[in-house]
């Protein structure tokens, strides 16, 4: 779904990605993970085509830098922190930008009635808590259901009943069948979302692990595979 | 359970999307400048002063003796055209300069162009936002005036200097962009925009006449310069408008009549044009090719 291939950023003399590549395959939930200035949020602002880069980026087979609009058509993105225009009220957000992503009214109240904030939704933005904004921006992600989702520091604004309700709702939006990547610094994050996390350092991804959760249900997988192919051979 | 494949394939591949400007979602974004335009605090402080001033012109000039009618008209109108030179810049250039700046300063340029939308179509319905928001001001303003001027107003000459006016601020807001294009932070972008409107208003005159007095300047490069400031083609523009004649300003403005004729309208027009197409176009190309 997502194919990264040799993605290079510099900002002036600074390089901030280094030949970066990886694959993110329909359904997996992949987490760049790295300290501040690793060069995970680039990545994302890349993918969305927010920067120039060098290298390719596609996602569902379209270059990110050819098509923007229809890459990003095709993905929902929440940022770390939602800075809107903090004077528009909910549902005025909400019915903007079902316009710009081509969502019928039926759909985003319905959204907003999932994320819990139909009963905000004459509320201005600037007077929602951190975990509304958050969950306002997952909304405002899924309309025209996208199947890939971009996430910067998703919970990093949150406390932790906030952070527990926002990765509960990504999980399930995980097993749904979306296609996540997503930044974080948390490992319990990642632990509950991700297939498979890629460590960035330096703007280079240094390694390639799957979160202990994955890495069961992929043995237990893998066990039952060969299980089944020796009782095929068998019979 | 959805698969991913299946919910690509779902997703319409819209009609516009190699559009720079896609004629299925400008109209939203247009709207939803215009309202916050609306809602700035520069545009309203100028619509509230301009239509009071503008009216108090206009109710002086009724009131006063013997300036009833047409003459009470000319009077207002000359006196409009020193408010509009004074206010309207003022409005123009800040709103300009903050339009992108403090967008991308605060965050919100990114995630806008997160959607799916080009910088073009978010550049240009900035632009037109903005635009009406200022016609609808000065509009007021105007309207206000022409209501307490009731018969002395010439409805002909009121439109083409209302017209004009909105020129003047759409060149000025042009100016704005482009400094919101160029600089990175909101203070520094309107900071230089009122040091441009000083300049256009007060230094680029005391300049021109420094110059001609200083290096004997031909009568023709005088009238270019003077040509080169928006707010003097503006104020030429007007006062040739209302008959007022350019022997006014002086020997520079008698050559240009001499020299231009009936064409000079058109002259003086085209100052205004391109003041806003030329620095529009900088902006624009700032702003799609600069990193966010």
């Amino acid at each position: 779904m997502i194919a990264v291939r040799d993605l290079s950023k510099k900002f002036g003399r600074a390089r901030v990605l280094n030949s970066v590549a990886f694959d993110v395959a329909p359904g997996d939930a992949v987490a760049l993970w790295g300290p501040n200035g690793a060069g995970k949020s680039t990545a994302l602002r890349c993918a969305l085509g927010l920067l120039n880069y060098r290298g390719s980026i596609t996602i569902d087979g379209l270059e990110v830098r050819r098509s923007g609009r229809s890459v990003r058509r095709l993905v929902g993105y929440v940022p770390q922190e939602l800075s809107f225009y903090d004077d528009l009220r909910v549902r005025d957000a909400m019915r903007f930008f079902r316009r710009i992503r081509g969502d019928s009214p039926a759909n985003a109240a319905s959204l907003l009635e999932q994320v819990n904030l139909h009963e905000h939704r004459g509320k201005r933005i600037r007077n929602l808590s951190g975990g509304m904004k958050q969950r306002l921006a997952l909304a405002i992600a899924l309309l025209a259901d996208p199947p890939v989702l971009l996430l910067d520091e998703p919970t990093s604004n949150l406390d932790a009943a906030g952070r527990a309700d926002v990765l509960e709702r990504l999980r399930r939006l995980h097993n749904n069948g979306k296609t996540i990547l997503f930044t974080s610094h948390r490992s319990e994050e990642m632990e509950a979302l991700a297939d498979r996390i890629l460590t960035m350092e330096n703007g280079v991804i240094v390694g390639e692990r799957r979160p202990r959760r994955a890495a069961h249900a992929h043995a237990h997988a893998t066990t039952h595979h060969h299980a089944d192919a020796g009782i095929g051979a068998a019979s | 359970m959805t698969t991913n494949a299946a919910a690509a394939s779902r997703v319409p591949r819209a009609r516009f999307d190699r559009w720079p400007i896609s004629p299925a979602l400008f109209p939203a974004l247009v709207l939803k400048e215009l309202r916050d335009a609306l809602g700035n605090k520069w545009v309203i402080l100028y619509t509230v002063g301009f239509a009071a001033l503008a009216l108090g012109l206009a109710s002086l000039a009724r009131a006063s003796a013997g300036m009833a009618g047409y003459a009470g008209f000319g009077r207002t109108a000359a006196s409009l055209v020193n408010l509009v030179l004074l206010l309207t810049p003022l409005m123009a250039l800040p709103v300009g300069a903050m339009s992108l700046v403090s967008e991308r300063e605060r965050g919100m340029l990114g995630y806008m162009l997160a959607q799916p939308v080009t910088r073009t179509e978010v550049f240009f319905a900035k632009f037109l936002g903005l635009a009406l928001a200022m016609t609808a001001a000065i509009a007021v303003g105007f309207g206000v005036s022409a209501v307490a001027l009731g018969d002395a107003a010439d409805g002909a000459l009121f439109l083409r200097f209302a017209a004009l006016s909105v020129l003047l601020a759409l060149s000025m807001l042009a100016v704005g962009m482009l400094i919101s294009s160029i600089f990175r932070r909101t203070g520094s972008a309107v900071g230089v925009a009122v040091f441009a409107w000083l300049t256009f208003a007060l230094l680029a005159d005391i300049g021109v006449v420094g110059s001609a007095l200083a290096f004997r300047m031909r009568i023709e490069t005088l009238f270019y310069l003077t040509l080169a400031n928006p707010l003097q083609a503006f104020k030429m523009s007007s006062l040739a408008g209302f008959g007022a004649g350019l022997d006014v300003l002086g020997p520079a403005g008698v050559w240009a009549m001499t020299e231009f004729g009936a064409a000079l309208g058109a002259v003086l027009l085209s100052s205004l044009l391109a003041w806003t197409a030329l620095p529009l176009a900088a902006a624009w190309l700032m702003f799609i090719r600069r990193p966010l």
